[in-house]
């Protein structure tokens, strides 16, 4: 690149440069010292998460088939893995897998974000609309999903501010909470905002690990239209089953 | 045509800018924007002001000096350089707006001219090969497939002009620094440095200050050289072999 006007190297530090220079000796320290390697969590995370989501949408649907097919399948939860492992270890193996899963992907996305801000100090005058809205709602997607977890777990798993918060009878919770206005709105809105969240964050873990192509771009693209769109229509089916009085 | 134009003027690194508005008239469709910017400028050394400092050099679309942003677009409306967008893109009466490339590591030097060395330390950290000093080696001693020459010569393409940067939200080089590292880590040529090219430039990529990627794909939609965005996909599969690789 030729300068018409080369400037003199500078001596100074320029102002948005790193000053974190010392070198880690691990090959996980410099992975996550690096952009690249910040997003590989997020990736790795964010996959796993969406794994967790897969099953858990198809479990949802047992609310389907009655009270009793959906209890006993809430049930069986508990008792995976046994009798090599006792009752409810893997509940909870799960359940720290994906709390690291979820504040490794949190962590990673702030640090990313504060780096991302602070490597555009001066706004352009001239805004135009850039990318997609999915693309362009991850990061407050990603908190309003966040919130959700915590008041969905409030609601579900410890029936804190359920309005039955029955344990044992997740059937009953689940319509209990879908005869409310507010749960309805919060659900909702939660899982538009995770449908959106995967369509660009489907694509974006595929990019950081390596697998996009130009031949398979369109295809990477079709795949986290078609997860995005099954898991939401899969989650807001249980909301309107309710509402409709097909479940109930 | 006569346009309206409003642009960035700033006297020095630590001075404050602001856009400033200038009328010009008289402006011909065939004329590059760069002549247009000309225009003004003789206009304002026989009025007594300070012309408009930009970058320019080869002024043919190849060196990758001329850069600003046109109404919010690198290199304005069309997938070129400044230089090579003309002025039949625009329609008589427009209002145009013209400011800096705007990145934490490209800080702004005067006006419409940004410090890019941010680029150069980035090549500099991991963009060469080594080869033997002495006599030149035959033309045809290293082989190369045709499928490895055609992606490193894609990649080479680039010029370094930092509409990527500029373009992105995050104030990213990842098209710019995975443009080097595919066009060196394709050819043999490359082998021998294949990890620790990778390692080192995203290391001083970091340190500059540049942004991460979050897959927008701006990036490739200003480039002029039409860098593909799968390049940063490939870089980031090579980064994570030389992570695993222990280089």
């Amino acid at each position: 690149m030729a300068l018409a006007t080369r400037p003199e190297p500078r001596t100074d530090k320029p102002a948005g440069r790193r000053t974190d220079t010392r070198t880690p000796r691990t090959a996980l320290g410099r992975l996550w010292r690096s952009t690249i390697g910040k997003k590989t969590v997020m990736a790795v995370s964010g996959l796993f998460l969406l794994g967790y989501l897969v099953v858990h949408m198809a479990g949802n649907l047992k609310v389907f088939f009655g009270p009793a097919e959906m209890n006993d399948y809430a049930h069986w939860l508990r008792t995976i893995g046994e009798p090599v492992v006792h009752q409810e270890w893997f509940l909870w193996i799960m359940r720290v897998a994906l709390l690291v899963a979820v504040v490794a992907h949190a962590v990673a996305a702030y640090q990313l974000s504060r780096l991302d801000i602070a490597a555009r100090p001066v706004k352009y005058v001239h805004q135009r609309r850039r990318a997609s809205y999915a693309t362009r709602t991850m990061r407050w997607g990603g908190v309003i999903v966040a919130l959700f977890v915590v008041w969905h777990i409030l609601d579900l798993t410890t029936g804190t501010v359920n309005p039955n918060g029955e344990h044992g009878r997740p059937y009953e919770n689940i319509v209990a909470t879908f005869s409310t206005w507010y749960g309805n709105v919060i659900y909702i809105v939660a899982m538009l905002a995770v449908g959106l969240h995967i369509r660009h964050g489907f694509y974006g873990a595929a990019q950081t690990l390596g697998a996009g192509s130009a031949s398979r771009d369109r295809a990477l693209k079709a795949t986290a239209d078609g997860l995005a769109l099954v898991l939401t229509l899969g989650f807001l089916s249980v909301p309107i089953g309710v509402m409709t009085g097909i479940v109930e | 045509m006569n346009l309206t134009l409003r642009i960035w003027r700033q006297s020095g690194p630590d001075a404050k800018g602001a856009m400033t508005t200038y009328e010009v008239s008289d402006i011909s469709p065939d004329m590059s924007f760069l002549e247009m910017l000309d225009t003004l400028n003789e206009e304002l050394i026989l009025r007594g002001e300070v012309p408009v400092a930009f970058d320019h050099d080869c002024r043919e679309g190849i060196c990758g000096a001329c850069g600003m942003v046109i109404n919010g677009q690198a290199h304005g409306p069309e997938r070129t350089t400044t230089c090579q967008l003309h002025m039949r893109h625009f329609s008589d009466g427009d209002v145009i707006d013209i400011e800096p490339w705007r990145a934490a590591a490209f800080p702004v030097v005067k006006d419409l001219v940004v410090d890019r060395t941010s680029f150069d330390r980035v090549i500099g950290s991991g963009g060469y090969i080594t080869v033997a000093t002495g006599s030149a080696p035959d033309a045809h001693a290293t082989p190369v497939p045709k499928a490895a020459a055609d992606t490193a010569f894609e990649h080479a393409e680039c010029i370094g002009c930092g509409a990527c940067v500029a373009a992105c939200p995050n104030g990213s080089a990842m098209l710019f620094t995975s443009a080097k590292v595919v066009h060196l880590n394709s050819l043999p040529q490359g082998a021998p440095e294949r990890e620790t090219r990778v390692l080192d430039m995203v290391e001083t990529m970091d340190a500059e200050g540049f942004g991460g990627c979050t897959n927008t794909g701006e990036c490739a939609t200003v480039c002029p050289k039409g860098i593909p965005l799968a390049s940063i996909a490939t870089m980031n599969r090579e980064y994570l072999r030389a992570i695993r690789k222990g280089a």
